[in-house]
């Protein structure tokens, strides 16, 4: 079996485990719909606007979602030995690590899917064409973070506490992203020429490279005993 | 068993004498510095806390560095010895971070006129105690010293590639911001006399570095002799 095949058998395995459930999916879509909630309510309505806040309420929802999503990934691996018996297989660790790391960018980008259009009314964005920008700039964004959450959940999962190390460890590595993902949406809504764009685009394209391929060699180190 | 202990008491040793070599040192820069350097015309005694606060700074980042090359080694080689130093040099990052934090805002208060600013290398220095918290948070939490010592060189390693997306962001995030207005950025030449302390100041932090590394990587061989007995 090739790895992508073999990738692909993991990650079609953890979606389908998901959408059979649709609690876990369902659980992640509410969470990010409240964060949004408390951000308008945690507002100062008398002198911030919507529109001020929409960019950074769309990054602040999509990285604490992920959290609640990238924390539940090794999760099932680690009932009854699955991972155990996955290791047995025959199967190449970078394509463990790619089935995985797929299974979690569909996951958060669903969630995401849930939490956009809601964003929109909420926040009063414009309608515009910049917002299929702004969707696949949610895309861009999470895959760095996703194969960065992909390898810390494999790691504590194993631990004491790991549903508060993980964000611990995690958001830090989300600040880059964020922030380059947050400018770019900013520009986007704001109707500024693709100049200006360019940088915060390639910047975020450079992390996603750098970290999909550092997590695709580190993985391996993480399960193998 | 009680060969290692030695040789651990040994590190311990000789990284207190280190230490405390670069702490007269430090005593000395000060001597230098408030005696022999004339105060600065602008920021007068304010300015003194450069020779510590720039040092410290860079003291933190080859601590932090270190730390991602000892952990990349030990994923390698798998030798323990590569794990205590990459856990001692993170602590000495911390604490070298630490004292960033707190000499920058008390410079910060009367040149720039406020205890915070979102000043790049000061936010880059507290991103790097954050990345760092998780790394202790996460070595705490496991209890096999093979597993803990892998899942950190695994922080390890990431912290130090996160380190350029951290300056980038934390410069771009700055040039969204009007710069503080007292200090010029731009390069001023610095007079012999100062650059003199100045210089000096890096020597002796990178003593107190070694010095403290040696001292935490002796007490972290200890643990390590104390874990295997107990297992």
């Amino acid at each position: 079996m090739n790895a992508l095949r073999a990738a692909w058998a993991i990650a079609a395995k953890d979606l389908r485990i998901e959408w059979r459930s649709r609690t876990a999916i369902l659980t992640a879509s509410l969470f990010a719909i409240l964060v949004e909630l408390i951000i308008v309510f945690g507002r100062d309505a008398g002198t911030v606007s919507y529109a001020m806040l929409a960019p950074s309420v769309l990054w602040i929802t999509i990285a604490l979602s992920s959290l609640v999503a990238l924390n539940r990934a090794f999760l099932l691996e680690r009932e009854h030995g699955a991972l155990e018996g996955i290791l047995a297989a025959p199967v190449n660790r970078s394509a463990l690590f790619w089935g995985k790391w797929f299974a979690n960018l569909v996951f958060v980008l669903a969630v995401v899917t849930v939490a956009f259009p809601l964003w929109v009314l909420f926040f009063n964005v414009e309608p515009s064409t910049g917002l299929y920008g702004v969707m696949g700039l949610a895309v861009l964004g999470a895959i760095g973070f996703t194969a960065v959450g992909t390898v810390f959940s494999a790691m504590t999962v194993r631990t004491r506490h790991a549903e508060l190390l993980l964000p611990v460890l995690m958001l830090p590595f989300m600040l880059p992203p964020v922030f380059f993902a947050a400018q770019a949406t900013m520009r986007l809504l704001g109707g500024r020429p693709m100049e200006e764009l360019w940088g915060w685009l390639r910047l975020l394209a450079l992390f996603d490279v750098v970290f999909l391929v550092l997590a695709t060699l580190i993985f391996p180190a993480v399960v193998d005993e | 068993m009680t060969l290692d202990l030695a040789q651990a008491d040994g590190h311990i040793r000789r990284g207190r004498v280190v230490t405390l070599l670069g702490l007269a040192a430090l005593a000395a820069l000060y001597v230098m510095a408030l005696q022999f350097t004339p105060p600065e015309r602008f920021q007068g005694l304010a300015q003194k806390i450069f020779y510590i606060h720039p040092p410290a700074a860079y003291a933190m980042q080859l601590a932090f560095v270190m730390t991602g090359i000892a952990s990349l080694i030990y994923l390698l080689l798998k030798d323990a010895r590569f794990d205590r130093f990459a856990e001692a040099s993170a602590e000495v990052g911390m604490v070298l971070a630490v004292i960033v934090v707190i000499t920058g805002p008390i410079w910060g208060k009367p040149v720039w006129g406020a205890w915070w600013t979102w000043e790049p290398r000061l936010t880059f220095t507290v991103i790097e105690m954050l990345v760092f918290g998780g790394y202790f948070a996460l070595r705490g939490a496991v209890r096999d010293p093979a597993e803990r010592a892998k899942f950190a060189a695994v922080v390890g390693i990431m912290a130090l590639v996160l380190v350029p997306f951290n300056h980038m962001t934390v410069y771009l995030f700055a040039s969204q911001h009007p710069e503080p207005v007292v200090v010029q950025t731009g390069k001023p030449e610095l007079p012999w006399v100062m650059l003199r302390s100045f210089i000096t100041g890096f020597v002796v932090f990178t003593v107190l570095y070694m010095g403290m590394v040696m001292q935490r990587y002796g007490i972290g061989a200890k643990r390590d002799i104390r874990e295997a007995l107990d297992a």
